[in-house]
């Protein structure tokens, strides 16, 4: 049996995807189901003065009307309503009072027996407001950016490295110097399924919810802490999710509005968000950076400053890591980080895809290029100059680090080597041409987990653990570790996730699924097959009586012995023989702290771009890219490509088209739909190359794997930008570039 | 959403005296834009009159000679119908420039001519906007305008001021074909220019068109010349498929013996109409095309335009965009 791990399996679920029999949490129904309504706040700050709900209550069909002013009484404190990704400070509570703390706040919540008559009802609810002043320009408001305060949420997240040198000293003595200002626009997550929660309220006044999540355990946390309700009232349950990008790792306000209505009207009770409602939780935050380096003449990088302003809310410090990855790819002497925040009149911040990462390595990466290009040297020759092997923030090494390798397969693939260095020099009529490149990195990090495995009377394998497939082939994965493990045909394996009842593993997210529920699923099955090997020796004229664990191997679901395959046990044999009962093992795994503390550990990447941009218009096009990734271990190529593709095509989409602008007269945003935020549609992209370059890494985690989730966008944005400065020969720090911006 | 109540009758007679008998009732047809604007509570009829089942969905040649598309015809149909692509490619180019395939299947000829303004503002019922709700000022005005206008806006009376754009490709190069418009209505048939068919913001920014309450588009009339051989269509956007122009072009030219004999130009993306000036095409007439300057056209083109902030690049790229479509619709630069 040849091994399914490096195979490139079609997803598992993916014939229920595209046929609709997955279903997602606006989709499950229960006997008099109720509807909500929310209505959102048309001011930024001040308080309301009263909510006339009459009209709404007296049409037919409508049960209540929820506000500040009638919902129940809920936990006090806010460490009740801190989800596990909450950043310090004091998580927003919906219907908490009659302050109003952002535009789009939900205020309301309108309950009625169908969804038409909530929506209608929704339209006849009155509010006054008092309006205060607000601040939502976070350009206006840099002189009071101040340190973030710090959390348990920032164990994960480390603070900027320490200065390193004397920085000034250095920059000013360099020959070479280059410094930017990038500005990053706001960005919101904008999945395909609008957060829903649909709560069925159970005889008991249990509560069986089907949330939108990367995380059915957070979800429940969550609800019981809030509600007060002990974890086994509270099942949360979240098979399929239809996108997420990092919007599911905290319980959004769908979940506490339709569960606080369950338990007041003691009904089930459905409530989903609207498009424009995306628009008003948590988003990738404005940043503004400045980034200093300089050079001698050879190209030695001596110093780097990196400096961040991102934005927060008022009641929580949303932070993430902008400014240390200089450390992480360049092993410059003198260097100087910053970070620090704006509070500002906003819903707080909200991890989306490679927090932190694809805005701070972008703009580090442009101004290398902008270096590269006042050297007069090739952009990858300088990046191999200043090639380190060690982390200099942890000044650790690294467990493996193929960036080399990336970097030349990339170039290759890519035609890299016939570049003419001088910006303007392609063209073709009014077309500009430009190649562009940059470097990508990322975390790959490990956590604890834990996974269940299961050997059912039929000789299948089900194993579960409670984590999400937000569409990055976690369900496929999984299904194919478990499948080697047990040496089970992979027909037989059955993997499941996102219930809360399953063992626990942590929320989805940060490129750690892979590595942490991978290792969790690949323990629980060898506890497993010990088990099953014990079971094995004590059965009559068992050929492994005097055998070790060690003798044996799993192959077509048979445990055989090593030394000769014609002694072998089914596996269906032994679970016959327990009494007509599965056979099921539970097994946590946790990192090797000892061993990966001596490491630093990351995921690297390369990425090339081609441009068009027309002289007079300033439209760009990316033609072809190429990204090349050292991922470790690549456990299914196909699904792994998509992952990176994803990550390219959003990169690409980040770096021309999207934004969510706010008009500050309101302190709203405006283009709240998708026809207006504008993410790349097929038309946009083209030719899309993905090259995983080989990489073995022992140290990361037992199975070799770093997480791909985030490495495909990361990188692309200065790819990107560069690209246009080889066309035009005009540097855009500011993104997206939109054509204005080059005219 | 509001309740409404639906009818679909079978005639015209029956379906225009829906309209005069009930206040309150808006004709749908493939609803691309209005069941839209319903669900964001900007528009509330009480009626629906559905169209689908009147006998409007035929492209047949006229008397004159030239195109009649009917009302109910979808915009899929017409642009790659083979009277469409081989005497009016621009028509076709144009309509292919807009939305998406599945929103061309749906949308009809005479649907597009009353898409309305796609300015956040009045999508957006917790702001302003004078054209949605009248006396309320305008949002855009000294907000978010990337999208807006830039020429024939109304800006001075906070009450009626609008700068919003309308959102049609279609639209532009049924402008520069000099289409026209037929309507039914209680007073019985007539017919509406195009250029006199959308009108600028002015006093009533809530008023896109000069059609009458209870009149049905019924067709549109393509007159005979079509500018089959020396025509162009440009829109610039933010990306390449389903996304509104910041700016678009429409041109068709006749030239004989290297002068140009006839020239239509019509811009999109910068006024509450599609943009025309016939004195300024008129300069083109007699002028040779290798050695016309086409900057001083485009200059004049966008004479009195003004800039609102964000949308200030406009009236740069509008310019730019002309030359280069003048040159494209002349063959001086290829198609693409």
């Amino acid at each position: 049996m040849t091994p399914y791990i490096g195979k490139s399996i079609s997803r598992v679920d993916g014939v229920a995807k595209v046929t609709g029999k997955a279903k997602y949490a606006a989709e499950y129904f229960a006997p008099d189901m109720l509807y909500g309504w929310v209505i959102s706040s048309a001011i930024a700050k001040g308080k309301i003065t009263r909510i006339h709900t009459e009209a709404a209550l007296q049409l037919p069909g409508v049960v209540q009307v929820f506000t500040h002013e009638n919902r129940p009484s809920l936990a006090w404190f806010d460490v009740n309503y801190k989800d596990q990704d909450a950043p310090p400070g004091s998580p927003f509570r919906p219907l908490r009072d009659a302050t109003i703390l952002y535009s789009g706040q939900p205020i309301t919540l309108v309950v009625a027996e169908t969804l038409e008559v909530a929506r209608f009802a929704a339209t006849l609810v009155q509010v006054d407001y008092e309006e205060d002043d607000h601040e939502t320009a976070l350009e206006h408001n840099l002189h009071r950016a101040r340190e973030p305060k710090s959390g348990v949420a920032s164990l994960l997240k480390s603070p900027p490295p320490k200065p390193r040198g004397d920085f000034e000293k250095a920059f000013e003595a360099a020959p070479f110097q280059t410094t930017g200002q990038h500005i990053h626009s706001v960005e919101h997550h904008n999945p395909m399924e609008m957060f829903a929660s649909t709560v069925v309220y159970e005889k008991d006044g249990k509560l069986t919810i089907y949330d939108k999540t990367q995380g059915a355990p957070n979800s429940q946390m969550y609800v019981s802490q809030v509600f007060n309700m002990p974890f086994s009232d509270v099942r949360v349950i979240s098979p399929y999710v239809g996108g997420a990008f990092g919007s599911g790792l905290r319980p959004q306000y769908q979940l506490f509005l339709a569960v606080l209505a369950a338990r007041e009207l003691k009904r089930s009770v459905r409530v989903s968000l609207t498009r424009q409602q995306m628009f008003t939780f948590g988003h990738r935050p404005a940043t503004v950076q400045n980034v200093s380096l300089g050079a001698t003449a050879d190209g030695t990088i001596d110093a780097i400053r990196h400096d961040a302003i991102g934005e927060t809310s008022r009641f929580e410090d949303y932070f993430e890591i902008v400014v240390n990855w200089a450390g992480m790819l360049y092993p410059a002497p003198h260097v100087k980080f910053t970070y620090n925040l704006v509070p500002l009149d906003t819903f707080t911040p909200l991890d989306m895809r490679a927090p932190g990462g694809v805005t701070g390595v972008p703009a580090l990466e442009m101004e290398v290029d902008e270096l590269a290009h006042k050297l007069g040297m090739d952009p990858i020759e300088l990046r191999l100059k200043n090639y380190t092997e060690r982390d200099m923030n942890e000044d650790l090494p690294y467990s493996s680090k193929e960036l080399r390798e990336c970097f030349r397969q990339g170039a290759e693939r890519f035609g890299w080597a016939s570049r003419n260095p001088e910006p303007r020099s392609m063209r073709n009529g009014h077309t500009l041409v430009g190649w562009g490149m940059a470097t990508g990195i990322w975390d790959a990090t490990q956590g604890p987990a834990r996974a269940e495995a299961v050997l059912t009377v039929n000789g299948k394998l089900r194993v579960t653990s409670a984590t999400a497939d937000i569409g990055t082939g976690t369900y496929t994965i999984m299904t194919q570790i478990a499948a080697d493990t047990l040496g089970m045909p992979i027909e037989d394996v059955i993997f499941r996730l996102g219930d809360s009842n399953m063992p626990l593993a942590p929320i989805e997210g940060g490129s750690w699924t892979a590595a942490t529920v991978g290792s969790a699923v690949k323990v629980a099955c060898e506890a497993l097959g010990k088990k099953l090997f014990k079971m094995a020796q004590k059965m009559k004229d068992s050929p492994f009586a005097d055998a070790k664990w060690e003798d044996v191997w799993f192959s077509d679901a048979h445990i055989l012995l090593k030394t000769n395959p014609y002694a072998a046990v089914s596996l269906l044999e032994i679970v016959g023989q327990n009494g007509g009962r599965a056979v099921s093992e539970t097994a946590t795994s946790l990192p090797n702290m000892l061993e990966q503390r001596k490491y630093a550990r990351a995921v690297h990447s390369a990425a090339f771009v081609e441009v068009e941009v027309d002289e007079d218009f300033g439209t760009v096009r990316v033609t072809r890219a190429v990204t090349a990734v050292a991922g470790g271990r690549i456990l299914n190529p196909k699904t792994a490509r998509s992952q990176i593709i994803g990550g390219m095509v959003w990169g690409i989409s980040k770096a021309l088209e999207e934004e969510s602008v706010m008009d500050h007269q309101f302190g709203r945003f405006m283009n709240h739909n998708l026809a207006e935020y504008h993410v790349a549609v097929n038309a946009d992209i083209q030719d899309l190359d993905v090259i995983f370059v080989d990489e073995t890494d022992t140290i990361v985690n037992p199975l070799g794997v770093k997480g791909l989730g985030e490495i495909g966008i990361v990188g692309m944005p200065a790819a990107v930008a560069n690209a246009v400065f080889h066309a035009t020969g005009k540097r855009i720090r500011s993104l997206p570039i939109t054509l204005d911006k080059l005219l | 959403m509001n309740s409404f109540s639906y009818a679909r009758p079978s005639d015209i007679g029956t379906a225009v005296d829906e309209l005069a008998t009930h206040e309150g009732a808006k004709f749908i047809a493939g609803g691309t834009n209005l069941l839209d604007l319903m669900k964001e509570n900007v528009e509330h009829p009480n009626r629906l009159v559905d169209i689908n089942r009147l006998a409007l969905s035929t492209i047949e040649d006229t008397e004159e000679g030239g195109l009649r598309l009917g009302a109910l015809a979808t915009n899929a149909d017409t642009a790659y119908h083979s009277a469409v692509q081989s005497r009016y490619p621009l028509l076709s180019q144009a309509i292919l420039a807009g939305a998406s395939a599945q929103l061309r299947n749906m949308a009809t000829n005479g649907g597009n001519l009353f898409q309305r303004t796609r300015c956040y503002y009045f999508y957006d019922t917790q702001t302003p906007c004078n054209k949605r709700e009248p006396g309320s000022g305008c949002g855009a005005l000294n907000g978010f305008n990337r999208i807006h206008a830039i020429l024939g806006t109304s800006d001075q009376n906070p009450e009626t001021a609008c700068i919003a754009t309308h959102p049609s490709d279609m639209c532009v190069a049924l402008a520069a074909l000099d289409a026209v418009v037929r309507v039914t209505g209680p007073m019985g048939e007539r017919t509406i220019r195009f250029a006199d068919f959308h009108r600028l913001p002015g006093h009533e920014p809530w008023l896109d068109t000069t059609i009458q309450p209870g009149e049905l588009v019924t067709a549109i009339d393509l007159p005979a010349k079509g500018f089959p051989e020396y025509f162009t269509y440009i829109k610039l956007r933010d990306r390449q498929s389903y996304a509104f122009a910041l700016v678009s072009v429409a041109v068709g030219l006749e030239i004989d013996n290297n002068r140009i004999t006839d020239a239509r130009i019509a811009l999109g993306g910068v006024a509450h109409k599609p943009w025309r000036k016939p004195e300024v095409e008129a300069r083109l007439v007699g002028q040779s095309i290798s050695e016309t300057d086409f900057a001083p056209i485009a200059e004049a083109l966008l004479e009195g335009a003004k800039g609102y902030g964000h949308n200030t690049f406009k009236i740069e790229l509008a310019k730019r965009a002309i030359v280069r479509a003048l040159q494209r619709a002349a063959k001086l630069e290829p198609q693409v």
